[in-house]
């Protein structure tokens, strides 16, 4: 534990408004915190730069899941867990059940919340990819009111994001409308569990008489942030799955991604791989 | 400031800074040492307890957030000095080398039996692969779980 | 520490903690659906069954009680364990205690040239210790007295211990760390074996000694290869291999808790194996007598060698804090300091050119054997040994030279890690091997098998197997065991239609137990055996449990040997001043060397009380009982020791590397499958068989916990642990990013054990501790070699390192093996 624990404070009001109150008042005072799972990590290896914070913890008008006739709107505050049991989201959105199962580890599960994921704005992290896959909304609170845009334009540059310094991501909503898709997620990592992904593709796509209707296609480390591959998603609209079609939708996705060597992994290898997960993908369609 | 939670069944009211983590808290303010920190970033499970029946990591737990939370830790497992069925299992099945990864893995076997009577090894591995043990190779973990299983330890 | 033992029945507690129960014999024997079960029927094969018959009549004959050793016994700790009540050093408090924290250096190399300390810090608070504090030398000694406990003038590696600061309040320590600042000359660093081995940097040393830290030559009979033997052969193989660090991860880290007394002198526990070489390391660095240095094991989580040494290290430091602070002080390193920090197994480099006939029988081979110690000498000398040993494996070489080296780099210092240059010198070994058998035209086992090292035969130092060895019928067993044609054939079948390549390989190979040569006779180790005021055993050893068993087998041991319930016998802590140096708990020397001594000293116990208390002969344990409270009452304290005795046959001569290395050699066959996913060319062990001849299995369930543990083990140092370096800093010093295995990515484990009683061990049982580690990675990669056509030299070997060769555009390298087309020199371009 590399950090005094009495240098920081940390306060639990018990609505959502109050903390939405906290955040206008004083924007840059106090940082949100949900699960910990990621925060506190920091906090013990002592690089915990904000000292002050909110926790967003359990608060009901956050942690939820509902299910409306067209959409599900998952609130930003649901842990893995609360996703991963919920029988809508484990029946019509598996690709985000399996991206949830394979976050951290069930301990992991159960304090880490979807918003938190998405926030933190690692671009190897989870959920995003499915989310991508999707085309889900995020709305984003504040006291000023609420606002609603995709979750595509949500991420800016690395660990840049639409969220104004007095907002909150308020809930994920996906439309049910995927009657027909077929989908995909695979993560990549050094193991095969509790590992950060190395590369993650997440896809679901429609066939009519044999010609890709539509695809999306959503990306983890194969940019600053999670990303769809557009280029890629362009090659294959309206195409049969043939040799051809596959081979330059591969070279789409080369020309896309622009990963890194890191730690954890290198470019080249993110890049190949990832072509091959798409490769994968098209051969079931 | 002040946190009132329930620990092993018995109240407590904690003095403490409200980030300081709750693995720190059970070890230094509540000399219950049975939780270990073994890498301080949820990643080997040594920390785990259960809160509100659900297995978390306590080293990433701030503990103003486990304010009127039911903590179960490894030393309320236990019934009444005697050995809970899972504790024996480990005991008898060679579940236990060093110990040290010991009393996250038995809590998050009686976390996985409480979700799965009677897990396949696929869900055993699963529920247990937060928990890292270095001495194992989780085999004899997994027949300590199994073994549990069949005696009937999930309650 | 006794124990109780309880029964729970089904979903009912069982019976309270405080009673004693007799032992029930756990009859589980249920099968998952991987089959991970208790081990194998252990079987001995006709040839030998006259040999085991002798070595067990004697003990048969001592015992009318039921058998203990061989039977599973509930760990004699672990009730504690279970309940979570077992004291790991940090869970222990002190009165009045205050903390320790290190300051370390941020380069690898240079001269320190000021150290300022921030203003914004309270520093009288502060207890500040640096070199100029060390009462005697300010050396951490193990081989060499090259490794300073606090750096003076110079570093030698990054995290090199500069100043040790200690506080009452834990969390105010890490800031106080971070505010002194220290300024240095940087000096050049080296990284590599290579780089080492150049020169141009000298940072150890001098002359012909400059950058290294030993070297060895072992020549079978001290005779140099005959040039015509290369002349001649058939063919002549090379190839050059490569192994890297491996972090030995004991989920709980290095920590002490020092004492000190200007009267009674310096007191430190905590985690480690070897008390007394702490003991050994506070004399020198404190100037004191070793009856003025306690050293204390408190209950430790896991240690694979890593706290073999480096304990001499943290305890020093945590005692020079205790001595100046005038308090207790607590010194526990975090994950990342221990993983930056502390030793790590060597890395390796080995080159085989070996002459071999068409026929398959191996003719010569050289061996130039490297490994990168880091900054200090630390235990190199003795992993280069062990390594050196081992080189050559099980197998018959008429000539054999092996060159071996220990290289010293600009990093944290390595030290022991399970296997200890063993699991090095056998990867390459047995890559090697299979290497050769693809040259000349053979499969793996038929090449094994024309050269296997028999009963009767000499070892490369010259070493006359005279205990049964049948390497033939283990690799016959292994091979049959893990189906090994079938899904060889089955894979070559299945593979070219498959995205998923799976492979079949396997490793053969020994490790030699105790410490080598004339090792154990310098250890002259020692074991005592007292009797309680209750008249209970108590086996006072200084062998340490960190998981492997240790408390529970020597207690079978002596409760077999005195007749009488294991539940009876009780284990000191091991604690300086209470018991006698049994040696280092290491070397897979425990239940051989240090068993046999229970067993001795035992049978004096029964002789003592026979003699002069009316034991009666047979006796039940209500006579034991009475006969040794009767001689506490009337004689006093009872308490038998003895040493460590050699056998008059064994003999090494340490000039010429010859001679009888190990008293007793455990033996082994291990198969890997693998499955390698060309999408995301990551490799997977899918199953995995050992079987080995140990002995005698003391404890089945430790036995296995052994195998399945070490085997795990190697798995990771083939294919995920990696330990990532930069500018000699290690990179990965965190569990996120060092890749350990979790249980989603293990196989079953097999374990399957034969048994040809060694007269060197208790009840003939012979060291396993280390044996798993040897054959994991060659396996493996054999294995992929299988699935794949691809040669890997080097470990750990990574998704990556399987996407860069497969998709390598053309094939410059020598994967062509025919003879016909590369001539008869088959060699790998060094890099």
């Amino acid at each position: 534990m590399r950090s005094n624990v009495s240098q920081y404070e940390l306060i639990a009001p018990n609505s959502l408004d109050a903390v939405l109150q906290i955040l206008a008042d004083s924007p840059d005072h106090y940082t949100p915190i949900a699960g910990g799972t990621e925060l506190m990590v920091a906090l013990g290896a002592g690089r915990l730069q904000p000292k002050k914070f909110v926790s967003l913890w359990n608060l009901e008008e956050l942690r939820f899941i509902e299910v409306a006739s067209d959409a599900i709107i998952i609130g930003a505050g649901s842990t893995f867990t609360d996703i991963r049991k919920h029988p809508v989201i484990a029946d019509e959105f598996s690709i985000l059940a399996q991206a949830a199962s394979w976050t951290g580890s069930i301990a992991n599960q159960n304090r880490g919340t979807l918003g938190g994921n998405i926030v933190n704005a690692s671009p190897a992290a989870d959920s995003p990819p499915a989310l991508l896959a999707y085309a889900a909304d995020v709305t984003l609170v504040s006291t000023r009111g609420a606002r609603t845009l995709p979750y595509r334009d949500f991420h800016l540059a690395y660990k840049e994001t639409e969220l104004e310094p007095d907002e909150l991501l308020h809930s994920i909503t996906i439309s049910r409308n995927l009657k027909g898709y077929k989908t995909y997620i695979r993560k990549v990592g050094p193991r095969y569990a509790q590992a950060i992904s190395k590369v993650a593709i997440a896809a679901i796509a429609r066939m009519k008489n044999g010609h890709i209707e539509n695809i999306r296609i959503g990306a983890a480390s194969l940019r600053e942030f999670p990303a769809r591959l557009t280029a890629t998603e362009k090659s294959l609209i309206g195409k049969t799955v043939s040799a051809e079609t596959i081979a330059a939708a591969r070279a789409a996705v080369l020309a896309e991604a622009r990963p890194i060597d890191d730690i954890r992994s290198t470019a080249k290898y993110r890049a190949t791989v990832a072509a091959n997960l798409l490769e994968e993908f098209l051969r079931t369609l | 400031m002040t946190i009132t939670c329930v620990i092993n069944n018995k109240e407590k009211n904690i003095e403490a800074p409200p980030m300081k983590r709750l693995l720190d808290v059970l070890r230094e303010d509540l000399h219950l040492t049975g939780a270990k920190e073994g890498c301080g970033e949820g990643e080997c499970g040594a920390c785990a307890v259960l809160i509100n029946g659900d297995l978390v990591n306590s080293c990433l737990v701030p503990v103003l957030q486990a304010e009127g939370a039911e903590i179960t830790t490894i030393e309320g497992l236990a019934i009444d000095e005697r050995l809970h069925p899972i504790q024996q299992c480990f005991l008898e099945e060679g579940g236990a080398q060093c110990g040290i990864c010991t009393p996250g893995m038995v809590l998050a076997t009686h976390h996985l039996l409480d979700k799965y009577a009677q897990p396949t090894l696929l869900q055993i591995q699963e529920g247990l692969n937060g928990n890292l043990c270095r001495c194992t190779g989780y085999m004899r973990i997994f027949n300590a779980v199994k073994q549990a299983s069949l005696v009937g330890a999930a309650e | 520490m006794n124990t109780s033992y309880l029964r729970a029945g089904k979903g009912e507690g069982g019976t309270p903690l405080k009673q004693l129960g007799t032992q029930e014999k756990s009859t589980h024997n249920h099968q998952l659906n991987r089959d991970c079960s208790l081990p194998d029927t252990v079987q001995t094969t006709p040839i030998l069954r006259a040999w085991v018959d002798f070595v067990l009549f004697f003990t048969l004959l001592m015992a009318r009680t039921p058998q203990i050793v061989g039977q599973s016994p509930p760990r004699k700790e672990g009730v504690a364990k279970v309940l979570g009540r077992a004291q790991y050093v940090d869970d222990i408090v002190l009165p009045d205690m205050w903390f320790g924290a290190t300051v370390r250096s941020t380069i690898p190399r240079g001269r320190i040239t000021s150290i300022t300390f921030d203003p914004g810090i309270p520093w009288h608070e502060f207890t500040i210790v640096s070199a100029a504090d060390i009462p005697g030398e300010n050396c951490i000694v193990h081989l060499t007295k090259d490794h300073p406990c606090l750096a003076e003038t110079h570093v030698n590696h990054a995290e090199e211990p500069v100043l040790l600061l200690a506080h009452p309040n834990r969390a105010v320590l890490p800031a106080a760390v971070a505010a002194v600042h220290i300024t240095y000359e940087v000096l050049p660093a080296i990284y590599s074996i290579e780089d080492s081995e150049k020169k141009e940097q000298i940072i150890w040393g001098e002359g012909d000694q400059a950058n290294t830290f030993k070297t060895y030559l072992m020549q079978k009979n001290q005779v140099p290869i005959p040039d015509e033997v290369w002349e001649k052969a058939d063919f002549i193989v090379e190839g050059e291999y490569r192994t890297g660090a491996q972090e030995q991860l004991y989920i709980e880290n290095n920590g002490v808790i020092a004492e000190y007394d200007a009267e009674k002198g310096v007191t430190v526990r905590g985690s480690m194996q070897c008390p007394f070489y702490l003991v050994h390391a506070l004399t020198l660095v404190f100037n004191l007598p070793a009856e003025k240095c306690r050293v204390i094991q408190t209950e430790t989580g896991g240690a694979f060698g890593g706290k073999e040494d480096f304990p001499s290290v943290i305890g020093s430091h945590a005692a020079l804090l205790a001595m100046k602070s005038g308090h207790s002080v607590k010194l526990c390193y975090d994950r990342s300091e221990d993983m930056a920090a502390t030793t790590k197994r060597h890395p390796s480099r080995t080159r085989h050119r070996t002459a071999v006939s068409k026929d398959g029988k191996l003719l010569a081979g050289e061996i130039d054997f490297a490994i990168d110690g880091g900054a200090y000498a630390t235990l190199s000398p003795v992993v280069l040994s062990r390594g050196t040993i081992h080189a050559p494996g099980p197998y018959n070489w008429p000539y054999i030279t092996v060159r071996a080296k220990a290289m010293a780099t600009n990093i944290p210092p390595h030290g022991a890690f399970r296997g200890f240059g063993a699991p090095q010198s056998i990867f390459a070994l047995e890559r090697h091997m299979d290497k050769i058998a693809k040259v000349v035209g053979l499969t793996p086992e038929e090449f094994r098998r024309r050269n296997f090292l028999s009963t009767g035969d000499r070892t490369a130092t010259n070493q006359l197997l005279s205990d049964p060895v049948d390497m033939q019928h283990l690799l016959k067993r292994a091979l049959k065991e893990s189906n090994y044609h079938a899904k060889r054939k089955q894979f070559d079948r299945e593979n070219p239609t498959s995205t998923i390549k799976r492979g079949i390989g396997f490793a053969s190979f020994f490790h030699g137990a105790g410490f080598t040569g004339s090792g154990e006779r310098r250890l002259a180790s020692e074991v005592a055996i007292d009797i309680t005021s209750e008249g209970r055993p108590r086996i006072l050893v200084s062998s340490t449990e960190f998981g492997q068993g240790t408390n529970t087998i020597l207690c079978q041991v002596a409760a077999q040997t005195l007749g009488l319930p294991y539940e009876e016998v009780l284990i000191a802590q091991p604690d300086t001043r209470v018991v006698p140096n049994s040696g280092p708990t290491v070397a897979s020397r425990t239940a051989m060397i240090v068993g046999k001594l229970v067993e001795r000293a035992s049978t004096q116990v029964l002789e003592r009380l026979r003699a002069e208390a009316d034991l009666p002969t047979p006796h039940t344990s209500t006579d034991f009982k009475r006969a040794a409270i009767h001689y506490g009452e009337e004689i006093g304290r009872l308490e038998v020791c003895v040493r460590y005795e050699s056998p008059g046959n064994i003999f090494w001569d340490d000039d010429t590397y010859s001679g009888e290395a190990y008293p007793a050699y455990a033996w082994a066959v291990y198969v890997a499958e693998v499955a390698v996913d060309t999408t995301t060319y990551s490799a997977t062990v899918t199953n995995f068989h050992t079987i080995q001849e140990v002995g005698k299995v003391l404890h089945p369930i430790l036995a296995a916990g052994q195998i399945e543990g070490g085997v795990a083990q190697g798995i990771g140092y083939a294919l995920y642990e990696k330990c990532l370096w930069n500018n000699g800093h290690m990179a990965n010093n965190q569990m996120t990013n060092y890749i350990m295995p979790t249980s989603a990515d293990l196989p079953p484990i097999h374990v399957t054990f034969e048994e040809v009683p060694s007269p060197h061990g208790a009840f003939g049982a012979k060291g396993i501790g280390e044996l798993p580690m040897d054959g994991p990675a060659p396996a493996i990669l054999n294995a992929i070699e299988h699935a794949t056509g691809i040669s890997f030299t080097e470990i750990p070997l990574l998704p990556e390192d399987i996407f860069e060769r497969m998709t390598r555009p053309t094939d410059t390298g020598t994967e062509s093996l025919d003879p016909a087309v590369a001539g008869p020199i088959f060699s790998e371009a060094t890099v």
